[in-house]
């Protein structure tokens, strides 16, 4: 069965999302690892779903709307940012402090 | 039989708190409703008196061997202890109580006259009632924790009204020191309950007397410590030594609750103890030799200071001290009947001693008012010739200072001869009972001298008081005398209640108590002595007390006394017994001052403003701080950086389901 | 080995390989473009999983719509020109290739933690499943009941998140 590959592509995957977190600086680029991640977990789902039922597969249908939800949203706090600072550079998003 | 006397035990104890509730409403409410709390306070005792004189009449005519216990609720169950709140009525109960409200009603009484003009008056009667009370507690308890809340009430008492003028600071310091050196005997008395408690499983008196015999063995270290953790609350309680000094200190009281507390009743509240465990104390030779030799030794040491006294309530107060020595000598020696008849004729001579020398107080106070002067009312020095203005007074304190010098045939005679018999025949089979039989000899001679002194200081000789206020100078009136009379008249015919068989006297208590000590008496034979030998006991007994009264008469000269103001200081043995031995002096330096030190320097200013203060409360202030810091530090305000930092909590969580 | 795991490997290696191009290219619009790659690639594999119905939505919702969206802010912004590297110095790579490997080691030791054997499906329950009800009954069937309260909730979440974006993103309300 492809349980296994399944989730090994799922675990590579979504490494490779926190990788890229961690790696870049821009706003945007930092967010599409992101949704890297969330869909490697939703490979996850849909791997486990062909043995432990139906429900894994509705848990994608969930998660995609709250990722279209959170797109929107998230790209609306980045327009608004680059609206204020003029750029999307988290090096010059540092004023998150008390 | 509608309700008998003994089913309303409870009402005795009852009456007096009944008495300080009410008594105390109107000291808060309606302090100057004098009537009002004369009437209670008075009335609760008088009926206090009656109820336990029927339960007394109704219990003699059961000839009951056992003591009557009434439980009245659970009170303390917890684990193996099961403790009731219970009262117990026997021999010596009885006796206890009727010598205290007897003598307690007679001196609420005397006090309504000596307190009239107090601005405290409810409230001293007020806690007059709660002492009575707490006292009764500590007589009709039937358990060692019951007792102790009536030993530890009368101190609470005792410390309220020797403060009673709280505004001048040195009466509110003896009302501390008398607290806090009861504290120590407290402690004692505690230690000897655990003791007990582990030892027998019980703390009630029927099963610990009852198993005593079986869970001790005779002379074994544990009954030994057992009594003499015992007695050390009773050196506390009833001003042995070493722990006598308070009660000198505690004449800063009324002169009614010094009759009352620190005379009749709250002091013989060790003696009773003894007594009531005598079981225990017969079963340890060491412990009663330590009673004894305590007594006598107190009876001695007092006796001695009280010689040089010049504030007529020290020299009573000292003779206190060196009477409770009498009694321990006889409760000590076994004599435990010899004991508590002591205990009784004491009760009525030395409260007939001290509201005699309140009413001599409250005529040279009333003098001292009325012409604005300041001189010491209660120093004999400034007395003399008082029996012209008070000639009842002085006729009484006659009386009793005979009894308590041991001249036949008044009370203080068969009782102190009671005591010094038994010492004298147990010392046939022991010999160093010689010794103490002699110290209390000696201070037989002691006490028949100063007491003279006393007299004559006080009544005879020329007035000292100034011309002006002698015109002021008149006998108390009658709710002051009346009580003193009842007083007199018990300690002229005291002795009746346990006269010899010597005499041919019936020993009344002495067949009375026998329910209650006869396990102790079986336990260590008394020795009989022959007729012949009795005789000479006593009448040494009686030689040395007339011999002390005769020396005092020779050799003072009251004529050529001055007035305190004008004296000159002591010399020699004198300045020393005037001081008391520096007793106090020798306290204060081995024991108060270095526990002072202790706290000033090592508690407060080490442990408490260092260690607490410094590392404890200000370093955690001091870390947190510190750690706040580190915090505040992480936020950077960099978003990358709170990225990884977030990451690095996610591996950690995830790393605890790794494990 | 056999052709449904050949095609497996082949996307599954398709869509690790242009991750990592996502990741790394310089240029957003490059990498937004491989992140398409990698969507494509994952429906192709929830089609092998007996997903089919996801993989439509993948294709649909995240090739289709999100995408369009990133790319969308991406021109707006005007980032797709090509502009000094926003991805970290040395420093920044050691401390994600040290957190990565931590984590791809975390998950290697938890691939363990499988569902115990009792409460698993019999081999091709879902395909079987499909077969009786379809593959998208399959699916709408439990939503639609089971899960019907979560669903509405949906739709409440959207509506939420299109007023948020609505009033983040406009200049003057």
């Amino acid at each position: 069965m492809l349980l296994g590959p399944a989730l090994f592509v799922s675990a590579a995957l979504f490494t490779l999302g926190v990788f890229g977190v961690l790696l870049r600086r821009n706003a945007i680029v930092i967010f599409m690892c992101v949704e890297l991640m969330l869909n490697a977990v939703n490979l996850t789902f849909v791997a486990l779903a062909q043995r432990l039922g139906v429900a894994g597969q509705l848990f994608v249908f969930f998660v995609m709307a709250v990722a279209a939800a959170e797109a929107a949203v998230g790209l609306a706090i980045i327009l608004a940012i680059y609206r204020h600072r003029g750029t999307v550079n988290l090096q010059n998003i540092n004023l998150l402090k008390g | 039989m509608p309700a008998s006397a003994l089913q309303l035990l409870w009402l005795v104890p009852a009456l007096p708190l009944v008495g300080f509730l009410l008594n105390g409403a109107l000291a808060l409410w309606r302090p100057t409703a004098k009537a009002a709390v004369s009437t209670i306070g008075v009335g609760v005792l008088v009926l206090a008196f009656a109820a336990a004189a029927a339960a007394v009449a109704e219990f003699a005519g059961l000839h009951q061997a056992a003591p009557l216990v009434f439980r009245y609720w659970a009170w303390m169950p917890a684990g193996d202890l099961r403790l009731d709140f219970a009262l117990q009525f026997d021999q010596l109960a009885a006796v206890m109580a009727l010598v205290v409200t007897g003598v307690g009603a007679l001196i609420h009484l005397f006090s309504v006259g000596y307190m009239h003009a107090d601005a405290g008056y409810a409230r001293y009667f007020a806690y007059l009632n709660l002492f009575v009370f707490f006292m009764l507690m500590l007589v009709l308890g039937a358990s060692f924790p019951v007792m102790f809340v009536g030993w530890e009430g009368v101190g609470l008492c005792s410390y309220l009204l020797i403060g009673f003028w709280f505004n001048e600071q040195i009466n509110a310091d003896a009302g501390k020191k008398a607290f806090i050196v009861n504290r120590i005997g407290d402690f004692g008395f505690l230690i000897a309950m655990f003791l007990i408690f582990r030892a027998t499983g019980s703390l009630d008196f029927g099963p610990v007397f009852g198993r005593a015999q079986a869970v001790f063995p005779p002379a074994g270290t544990t009954i030994t410590a057992v009594t003499l953790f015992l007695f050390l609350g009773c050196t506390g309680k009833s001003a042995q030594i070493p722990l006598y000094t308070w009660l000198p200190d505690a004449m800063q009281g009324p002169t009614p609750v010094s009759a009352l507390i620190h005379a009749a009743t709250m002091v013989t509240a060790g003696v009773y103890l003894v007594a009531r465990c005598n079981v225990l104390f017969a079963l340890s030779p060491l412990g009663s030799a330590a009673v004894a030799g305590v007594g006598a030794l107190t009876a001695l040491f007092a006796a001695t200071i009280a010689l040089k006294q010049w504030d007529i309530k020290r020299v009573l107060a000292y003779s206190t001290i060196s009477q409770l020595g009498y009694m321990f000598l006889g409760v000590g020696t076994g004599a435990y009947a010899a004991g508590i008849f002591h205990l009784v004729t004491h009760a009525f001579f030395k409260a007939l001693l001290f509201l005699g020398s309140g009413s001599v107080i409250h005529a040279m106070h009333r003098a001292y008012h009325a012409t604005h002067s300041h001189d010491d009312a209660q120093d004999m020095r400034n007395m003399g010739g008082l029996r012209r203005y008070l000639p009842w007074t002085a006729t009484l304190m006659w009386i009793a200072t005979l009894a308590i010098a041991g001249i036949p045939p008044l009370s203080g005679f068969f009782s102190k001869d009671a005591i010094l018999g038994a010492a004298f025949a147990l010392a046939t089979a022991e010999p160093i009972w010689y010794v103490y039989w002699g110290m209390g000899v000696a201070a037989a001679l002691l006490t028949a001298f100063y007491m003279t002194r006393l007299m004559l200081y006080t009544f005879h000789g020329a007035t000292r008081t100034g011309e002006q206020e002698r015109p002021h100078l008149h006998e108390a009136p009658w709710v002051m005398t009346g009580p003193l009379v009842v007083l007199g008249l018990l300690s002229l015919i005291g002795g009746l209640l346990d006269l010899p068989e010597l005499m041919g006297g019936g020993a009344f208590l002495q067949h009375w108590l026998e329910p209650v000590t006869g396990l102790a008496a079986r336990m260590r034979p008394a020795v009989e002595l022959s007729p012949v030998v009795e005789w000479a006991v006593l009448s040494s007994a009686v030689g040395v007390a007339a011999l002390g009264i005769v020396g005092a008469v020779r050799l003072l000269q009251p004529e050529a006394l001055l007035p305190a103001r004008l004296a000159p200081p002591e010399t020699g043995l004198g300045r020393l017994l005037w001081k008391k031995w520096y007793v106090d002096e020798l306290y204060d330096t081995i024991i108060v001052r270095p526990i002072q030190w202790l706290a000033r320097e090592v508690l407060w200013k080490t442990i408490d403003a260092r260690i607490v203060d410094g590392l404890i409360v200000n370093g955690s202030a001091t870390a947190s701080r510190a750690l706040g810091w580190l915090g505040s530090r992480l936020q950077t305000g960099e978003v990358g950086f709170y990225v990884v930092l977030f990451v690095v909590g996610v591996l950690l969580v995830v790393g605890g389901a790794v494990r | 080995m056999s052709w449904t795991l050949i095609i497996f490997w082949a996307f599954a290696g398709l869509a690790l390989v242009s991750a990592l191009c996502c990741i790394t290219r310089r240029n957003a619009v490059a990498s937004a473009l491989w992140l398409v790659v990698t969507l494509f690639s994952l429906a192709a594999l929830f089609v092998l999983l007996d997903a089919q119905f996801i993989a439509v939505l993948q294709v649909l919702v995240y090739a289709g719509a999100i995408m369009v969206l990133f790319l969308f802010v991406i021109m707006l912004l005007n980032l797709g020109r090509q502009g000094p590297t926003d991805v970290k110095g040395p420093l920044g790579l050691g401390i994600a290739a040290l957190l990565g490997g931590v984590l791809l080691f975390q998950l290697w030791i938890l691939r363990h933690a499988a569902p115990p054997e009792a409460i698993q499906l019999p081999p091709g329950s879902m395909a079987r499943l499909q077969q009786e009800q379809g593959l998208v009954g399959a699916i709408a069937r439990p939503l639609f009941d089971t899960y019907l309260i979560p669903f509405e909730i949906t739709s409440l979440l959207l509506l939420a998140a299109l007023v948020g974006a609505v009033v983040l993103a406009k200049r003057k309300l």
